[in-house]
């Protein structure tokens, strides 16, 4: 029998979060490359609603494993849970989305059952039979190709964007949904979560820019920021920043790009001073044209830019409001 | 109440990076600095402290090189440190970091861990979540607010896409702390001269050799990554670069 091959998709308040897609396209991406055998799983108090939805990919199987436990979301259920599903099952790797809440259970549900986890991986390999994973390392620097050393269930998890979700096979015909409860009993789970809110409306909704001017750490101070802010104005373009910047305070939070901030993809996306962390990057890199200026040449945001200027942001940016002032005034 | 901090040294963020030999790892020659996150967390830590009395332990693991680390945070308020001190530290996969760790605290008395939310080295984000496991303690993930309460505490969770979510949770526990949680202190000249007298505690890897294991999962190859964009360099003075960007405005990204 071939080895066996489990997507677990994400789903939230009984609604199936979309990276789920990119993971089973990962996932049979994998599957074409081992022959192994694709399965996907749901999770939660009320799986099988969405396991249909599922079931429509090229998949072999869906399970919906259940418990009145498993909602709310608590990192002791859905570990618990799933090990239970899983030793009974025992596929050889176990697929999921690197998301916030994969990230909080599932190292805690590969160290129960003995196993590791190579999270955050952007794609993989297979090289003569031995399955790679390829994760970035330093912050996007540098990017390893890790492998597993001991038995399954192997763990790994993609990156947001990593795949493309709208690349998801469909199946000849809809799968077979199997419902699976397991027992989770009433001492496993000790955190009581709260309901989900967000925080004070926000004020800036920077998915609808056109234009983004960026600033990251290589402002270096606080009342730089309006050199950025002269560029954005001659672009007439919005202000936004990555975390560090929001952090310490120097723009409001609702202007930080990446994944704990917004997602956005303007015509143009202006990066000054920001080194490119990979929370930043799945934050803007669906952006039509980057424009990336940093002083480190090595900087991971060359990576994805368009165009690139090595120097000094001091130097290269007030030149160019000046230049953008006159183009405009002339246009 | 009595916390540990779980740091981590790492390359500082504009060092350039060289490959070693076998192409596993890097060179140990560049400049180390403390892991931003952990930073945050040893902050957030210390006004705990403030708050509540009690101690701030301090622990790392790695080379002789790691222990600046700790004396950085014993420099800023830290009560004592333990330095799991050897080379070997650096290969461990967060499994094993996480065993060493078990093992190197297993007769303290904790009521919290504080980690980073993740290393701007690996980037696992996975050894303060395994360490709960370890100890068989609860957990929580990128905290934004910690308040102690009459069972235990409630802590501020960060989801994705700007939404919150407390979470009511017994001790002992472990948080792995966003960073901004809060703002950083600087060690002070008084803190630095303390910090020479504060306890640190050395730990040899046969202390905590029989609770490690083989690594689970193993760096084939390190390398500079492919680049998949086509990127256009723009040269010159600020002047010309200022022309030339105008112009790409202008005429191929048509947003001028």
């Amino acid at each position: 029998m071939p080895d066996t091959i489990l997507v677990v998709v994400e789903q939230r308040e009984g609604k199936l979060n979309r990276v789920s897609w990119e993971t089973i396209t990962a996932g049979q991406a994998i599957a074409a490359a081992t022959g192994w055998t694709l399965e996907a799983a749901v999770v939660g108090a009320s799986a099988s609603s969405i396991a249909g939805e599922v079931a429509g990919k090229k998949v072999a199987k869906v399970y919906a494993v259940e418990s009145p436990k498993l909602e709310p979301y608590t990192p002791d259920s859905f570990a618990a849970g799933l090990k239970q599903f899983l030793a009974s099952k025992q596929p050889k790797l176990v697929l999921m989305p690197h998301t916030y809440q994969v990230r909080d259970f599932v190292p805690k549900l590969a160290t129960a059952m003995g196993r590791t986890c190579i999270s955050d991986c952007i794609g993989f390999k297979n090289e003569g039979g031995k399955l790679l994973f390829t994760r970035q390392m330093f912050q996007g620097k540098l990017a390893a190709d890790v492998s597993f050393t001991g038995d399954g269930p192997w763990f790994a998890t993609f990156q947001n964007g990593a795949f493309r979700g709208d690349k998801a096979e469909a199946g000849a015909s809809a799968a077979p949904v199997e419902t699976v409860n397991v027992d989770i009993a009433d001492s496993v789970v000790r955190n009581k979560p709260q309901e989900v809110f967000k925080e004070a409306k926000q004020a800036v909704d920077l998915t609808q820019a056109e234009i983004i001017v960026a600033v990251g750490r290589g402002i270096k101070e606080q009342k730089n920021i309006e050199i950025a802010k002269q560029l954005a104005d001659a672009l007439g373009g919005d202000l936004a920043a990555s975390r560090p910047i929001c952090d310490s305070g120097w723009l409001p939070m609702d202007r930080q790009i990446g994944s704990s901030g917004q997602t956005v993809a303007p015509k143009l996306y202006l990066a000054l001073g920001i080194s490119g962390a990979i929370q930043h990057i799945v934050g803007m890199k669906g952006s039509r044209a980057i424009i990336a200026v940093n002083k480190d040449s090595e900087a991971p945001i060359f990576e994805i830019a368009d165009y690139a200027i090595v120097g000094n942001l001091f130097d290269i940016v007030p030149p160019l409001v000046e230049e953008v002032k006159k183009a405009k005034a002339g246009s | 109440m009595k916390i540990l901090v779980c740091m981590k040294q790492v390359p500082q963020k504009d060092a350039p990076l060289k490959l070693n030999d076998a192409g596993t790892w890097i060179r140990e020659d560049v400049s180390y600095e403390v892991n931003e996150p952990d930073a945050y967390a040893l902050e957030e830590a210390l006004r705990q402290r403030e708050k509540h009395k009690g101690e701030v332990v301090v622990i790392t693991s790695g080379p002789a090189r790691a222990q600046q680390v700790l004396r950085e945070a014993l420099a800023k308020g830290a009560d004592r440190a333990i330095h799991l001190e050897d080379d070997k530290f650096v290969g461990l996969d967060a499994f094993n970091t996480a065993k060493a760790f078990a093992a190197a605290i297993k007769d303290e008395q904790f009521d919290l861990i504080f980690t980073g939310l993740q290393s701007d080295d690996y980037g696992y984000a996975q050894t303060g979540v395994i360490l709960a496991e370890l100890l068989g303690w609860p957990h929580a993930t990128i905290i934004m607010q910690i308040e102690k309460n009459d069972s235990g505490i409630r802590v501020k969770r960060e989801l994705e896409a700007g939404y919150f979510q407390y979470v009511d949770m017994p001790t002992p526990a472990v948080l792995t702390i966003q960073s901004g949680i809060n703002k950083l202190r600087y060690a002070t000249l008084i803190g630095i001269k303390q910090a020479k007298n504060k306890p640190l505690r050395k730990v040899p890897l046969a202390e905590v050799q029989s609770a490690i294991g083989e690594n689970l999962q193993k760096i084939e190859k390190l390398y500079v990554p492919q680049k998949t964009k086509k990127t256009e360099h723009i040269d010159g003075s600020p002047a010309e670069i200022a022309k030339k960007l105008v112009d790409k405005l202008r005429n191929e990204l048509s947003v001028l």
